[in-house]
């Protein structure tokens, strides 16, 4: 891949919401790396994800537990099956460095996620670190903070 | 109030032995009874003492529909008192956790209350003279609930003024919040991290019932606990050692034999734990260095003991439950009768490596999450239960498992692991301390316990 702009960044991040709009968890997989974290703080400007409270922080092990888990035929909670679409505002670069091989961008976001008669609304901000790896973008590390972390939520089963 | 209200032989005809009636689940008249007499009559858990360690420090939270605060007093005493103020009604603190400085001032009209609730001043106090405020009820400051007790740094009210005392009331259970406690090599936890708050549109009991429900993990949680083992074993060709997650879940898919060995302890008064022999925690991996700790902090024979007791889920009746080995305490405060707000709090082992309360923090987002699979599934099934309680075909639900007829109420007993007998010890429970304040007869009774 020749030098990452900023509009590679954009798109990349954009591509992620679609995916997961469009259910292709598969490829959503593909888009971060092995040794990459999917993190949801539960605490304001969270600094450590292991010894503070976290809704999620999960490696690539257990994110592909909870794709294969969304398919099961036993999965009770996925009959009838959720849906999620994302509202994105476009993605600030907040980091260009090509030497470390490091790049970072923030996106405020809604996120709606609806099953059977239920449809709730989240808002919150994502953060992706990323990096070049046999010239793609791959996903080091996603942090999902919600704007309201420690309020009581139902269940909340797919991807923001 | 109609159909149930001061009728206590109408709330007994909805327990059998066997069966329970579908109202507790349903009626919202049972509900408002359960918040007035049930959630009065028992010992409620409050908070922990380690939330409030400085005089001025306080917590909120709700005895069922209560709203009710605990304050750490100038004399480092702690006191359970109604969240409202006197004058208005206002509620005094609105913050989970804070501090109040030397004293609470309501932020409607300025009256201030010392930390132990008495009334300390009122602003531009003359215009009360004359009117006879000092024979008032308002004048005594932030009513104090019925009764407080601290045990061990964890705080427990009981709202009724009279009943059975704290001792009574617990017993022997004690012994799994104990254990908890031994488990740090100084004795002594800390509640850290925030709570994980998961909204449940189903009725209280039915998450306590799942506590000791111990033929619903195979079956409910195949879809996740047995993904994350298929998973694994696809993966582990990779090579790595078995990681902590995979610990974690891989034991909700123990066989029925397993879970049945695992065995069940009930006490009086509706407490109740399973996993007396060992349990799906008995397991995991040794965190480099906690043994030795324990060792020298109590022997090897007596770190071996409070180890080797590996109690499942602990339920203190009537809405709280307690994983010793975990560290995790879990709070199902009613909402209404179809809605259950679930609190997760993690303890800190204080003296215990890092890697333990890793793994307590790990636990409660992997188990007790609204992002939790296991959570899922759990919630799938208890809202589905809530809305087909509404059949008229049926109407009652079932806790016959291993019933054997004439068995003892209100006794310490072991019981097969796969017994409904902690759900039956549990209705039993119930119906004591909703009807014991209803009647002449239970008024008085509860007067003589005092
Ligand atoms: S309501 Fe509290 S001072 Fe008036
Ligand atoms: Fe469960």
């Amino acid at each position: 891949m020749s030098a990452v702009t900023e509009k590679d960044l954009v798109d990349f991040v954009y591509r992620e919401a679609r995916l997961l709009d469009e259910l292709r968890y598969e490829e959503w997989l593909a888009l971060y790396a092995e040794d990459a974290h999917y993190w949801m703080p539960a605490e304001w400007q969270q600094t450590n994800p292991r010894l503070q409270a976290s809704l999620m922080y999960e490696d690539m092990l257990l994110l592909k537990i909870r794709v294969e888990r969304l398919s099961g035929a036993r999965t009770f909670s996925q009959k009838p099956k959720s849906r999620a679409q994302h509202l994105l505002q476009v993605p600030q670069v907040d980091e260009i460095d090509p030497a470390e091989n490091r790049y970072r961008t923030w996106t405020s976001f809604h996120y709606a996620e609806t099953r059977g008669d239920e449809f709730t609304i989240y808002a919150g901000w994502a953060r992706h670190d990323l990096r070049v790896e046999e010239g793609s973008l791959k996903i080091v590390l996603k942090r999902v903070d919600l704007v309201n972390f420690d309020a009581p939520f139902g269940n909340i089963q797919l991807f923001m | 109030m109609t159909r149930y209200a001061a009728d206590p032989s109408a709330i007994k005809a909805l327990i059998h032995p066997e069966r329970v009636h579908r109202d507790v689940y349903t009626d919202p008249d049972i509900f408002r009874l359960e918040m007035k007499h049930l959630f009065a009559n028992t010992w409620i858990y409050v908070g922990h003492a380690s939330q409030i360690p400085n005089p001025g420090d306080y917590l909120t939270t709700d005895i069922g529909n209560q709203p009710v605060l605990a304050s750490r007093h100038s004399d480092g005493s702690v006191h359970v008192l109604y969240n409202r103020c006197p004058h208005k009604g206002t509620k005094i603190a609105s913050e989970a956790c804070g501090n109040t400085g030397k004293f609470f001032r309501c932020p409607y009209h300025a009256w201030s209350f010392k930390t132990n609730g008495a009334l300390l001043a009122i602003p531009f106090k003359k215009g009360y003279d004359g009117t006879g405020l000092e024979d008032t009820e308002a004048v005594k400051g932030l009513a104090p609930v019925g009764a407080a007790h601290v045990y061990r740094d964890f705080i427990f009210a009981r709202l009724a003024p009279s009943g059975v005392d704290f001792e009574t009331f617990f017993g022997e259970s004690l012994s799994s919040i104990d254990n908890m406690i031994d488990r740090s090599p100084e004795g002594k936890l800390v509640l850290e991290g925030a709570p994980l708050r998961y909204m449940h549109p189903c009725n209280w009991k039915m998450l306590v019932e799942n506590q000791t429900d111990t033929c619903h993990p195979m079956v409910a949680h195949e879809s996740s606990a047995g993904t994350a083992i298929s998973v694994w074993e696809r993966e582990q060709a990779k090579g790595g050692k078995k990681p902590m997650a995979v610990e974690v879940y891989a034991p909700f898919m123990s066989p029925y034999d397993f879970f049945e060995k695992m065995g069940l302890r009930v006490w009086p008064n509706g407490h109740g734990h399973t996993g007396v022999t060992t349990s799906i925690h008995a397991d995991y991996s040794a965190i480099p260095g906690y043994f030795d700790k324990m060792v020298a902090a109590y022997g090897e024979e007596r770190a071996r003991a409070i180890l080797g007791e590996s109690r499942h889920n602990t339920c203190y009746f009537p809405n709280i439950m307690v994983k010793g080995p975990i560290q995790t305490l879990r709070v199902f405060k009613p909402v209404a009768a179809d809605r259950t707000l679930v609190e997760s709090y993690t303890f800190r082992l204080v003296g215990a490596p890092d890697t333990l309360f890793e793994r307590t923090l790990m636990y409660n987002r992997l188990i007790n999450a609204p992002t939790s699979i296991v959570g899922h599934d759990d919630l799938e099934m208890y809202e589905r239960a809530q809305l087909g309680l509404h059949a008229d075909g049926l109407e009652w639900v079932n806790i016959q498992r291993l019933y054997e007829p004439g068995e003892a109420e209100d006794v310490t007993e072991i019981a097969g692991g796969t017994s409904e007998r902690q759900m039956r010890n549990q209705f039993h429970a119930w119906t004591k301390y909703m009807t014991m304040s209803m009647t002449p007869e239970g008024v008085a009774f509860q007067e003589a316990a005092q």
